[in-house]
């Protein structure tokens, strides 16, 4: 017989000679899948039949793993994209805040709550600072008694003109990009940020990063 | 018998039967009514019973090993363990603490979310409503707080007994490492729970949290290689966990949903298998035997010979 050792039935020490002679031996394939093992597959003569190639198959099986793979990555990478919204429901970036003669020297706080900017003019420009310390993000505060602002998260102080001199804030605050209306009017985009990055060259100088003879 | 009568007349067959039938009952009801006596004499006798506990209730080795084996909640844990391998000196409790912590976290969390709804404005008043007016729901969101910096604490101490005992060491390296997702999502947890009041605190907390991401590797903006990449404000790591390039109603919500449903989840299928690998892994890692006074005495060993 060719088959393998564990095709044979389970050996019965009292029992006679397994019946490898009998040919209506249902159990032949006794420890081996369930083909040809029903009584109606032994009268259809089927219990001879068995898997007939127990060797694997390494093409088929590879193809299953790369179709798994496939699949679970695809749906990996769709559930990152899913975290990232299309579109977003926030206050738009571009806004006007008036007048450029509407703002005295020095620093307007008054649309701090509503558009997280403060309005800074200095004797030959008009900017506008992107209320956001450079450290990790807090509001900080102006406190005009000490003409400087004062980060309440982690205490970095800055000047008139946002430029840091102490606590963690490693560069000055961001200035937003301001222009003028056709109406006269101040159009700020806080999208669009002017930076003075620690050891780099300022980009406050840049045209639109502040207004001048308004 | 039936169909005899009922052929010749079948009111006869009918009587009969009922006649039958009452024979019966009156054998049947007074067995049946025993058999309810005897099973609230002995209720371990019954068959609802044995069918739910499937072993012997006697104080046996056997028996005691069984009630563990044989349930799905305690067949996590060993049958049987190292007498010195549960001194609280040695093991401080700390794991046992922290999961019922954690436990006591999801009683009181999933009742706390009968009144909060994850939307600006409203969260914060649900807060001020459950600690001003819930019944009992000022000691339900103080016990979810206190049992939250205690589960931190917990796992601190935890892990840093098992690094003392040097319970991290082969064969239990993997179940270290489990470990180690499971005290980041326990400061996950405790995390995204940071933002749910909508309060200063939280907010601005999470302000700052979050703009750290702004400086992740390759996948924030403003991080090493991030620009490289093509990040931005509006699609860095920043963006996906805020739901936007601002703390807001998005950020409260997936929060809530990460606080409440997925961190959970995936927390409580690791605890399943650091638990379940304590035991394969040999049980609780324990210092060497140490005997009893009188089996000290009949080896004539000292007990600090026998602690060595």
């Amino acid at each position: 017989m060719a088959e393998p050792e564990g095709a044979k039935p389970i050996p019965n020490p009292e029992a006679p000679k397994p019946a490898a002679t009998g040919a209506a031996d249902a159990t032949k394939y006794v420890g081996t899948p369930a083909v040809g093992t029903s009584k109606a597959a032994a009268s259809a003569g089927l219990s001879q039949s068995g898997p007939s190639n127990t060797e694997i198959d390494q093409r088929r099986r590879r193809l299953v793993w790369v179709a798994v793979t496939a699949f679970l990555t695809a749906w990996f990478l769709a559930f990152f994209r899913f975290f990232l919204p299309r579109t977003l429901f926030e206050p738009n970036t571009v806004f006007k805040i008036g007048y450029p003669s509407e703002f005295a020297l020095g620093v307007d706080t008054k649309f701090q709550q509503k558009f997280r900017i403060w309005v800074d003019r200095t004797p030959d420009r008009v900017f506008v600072i992107y209320a956001r310390c450079t450290h990790l993000g807090c509001t900080p505060d102006w406190k005009p008694s000490e003409n400087k602002f004062k980060c309440p998260c982690h205490g970095s102080g800055y000047d008139s003109e946002g430029i840091n001199f102490e606590g963690p804030a490693p560069r000055p605050m961001d200035r937003a990009h301001v222009e003028l209306a056709p109406d006269g009017q101040i159009i700020v985009d806080t999208s669009r940020l002017y930076q003075w990055p620690k050891g780099q060259p300022s980009k406050f100088n840049d045209p639109g990063a502040f207004l001048t003879g308004v | 018998m039936a169909d005899e009568n009922n052929g010749k007349n079948g009111k006869v067959g009918l009587v009969d039967r009922v006649k039958e039938d009452i024979q019966a009952m009156k054998v049947d009801i007074p067995a049946k009514a025993k058999e309810q006596i005897e099973g609230l004499k002995d209720p371990t006798k019954t068959q609802v019973y044995t069918s739910i506990f499937r072993h012997k209730h006697d104080d046996t080795p056997r028996n005691r090993a069984l009630g563990v084996l044989s349930n799905v909640f305690l067949h996590l844990h060993p049958a049987k363990i190292n007498r010195d391998a549960v001194r609280y000196s040695y093991t401080w409790g700390m794991g046992g603490i922290t999961f019922f912590l954690f436990i006591i976290l999801t009683y009181t969390g999933v009742l706390l979310m009968f009144y909060y709804h994850p939307s600006k404005v409203q969260a914060f008043r649900d807060v001020l409503y459950l600690e001003h007016d819930v019944p009992f729901g000022k000691i339900l969101r103080n016990m979810h707080r206190w049992a939250a910096h205690l589960m931190v604490i917990g796992v601190w101490l935890h892990m840093f007994r098992v690094f003392l005992t040097g319970s991290y060491k082969k064969p239990r390296e993997f179940n270290w490492n489990i470990g180690v997702l499971l005290l980041v999502f326990t400061l996950l947890l405790s995390f995204t729970g940071y933002l749910l009041p909508d309060d200063q605190l939280g907010f601005w907390a999470v302000t700052v949290g979050t703009n750290m991401a702004r400086a992740t590797p390759l996948l924030g903006h403003e991080g090493p290689f991030g620009s490289m990449l093509g990040m931005t404000p509006y699609n860095d790591v920043r963006f996906g966990l805020l739901g936007g390039s601002i703390v807001d109603a998005n950020a409260l919500l997936r929060s809530y949903i990460w606080h409440c449903i997925g961190i959970p989840i995936v927390a409580s299928i690791l605890m399943i298998v650091h638990f379940w690998r304590v035991r394969k892994d040999g049980g609780i890692s324990g210092p060497a035997p140490v005997m009893l006074a009188e089996e000290a005495d009949k080896t004539r060993r000292g007990p600090k010979a026998a602690g060595e």
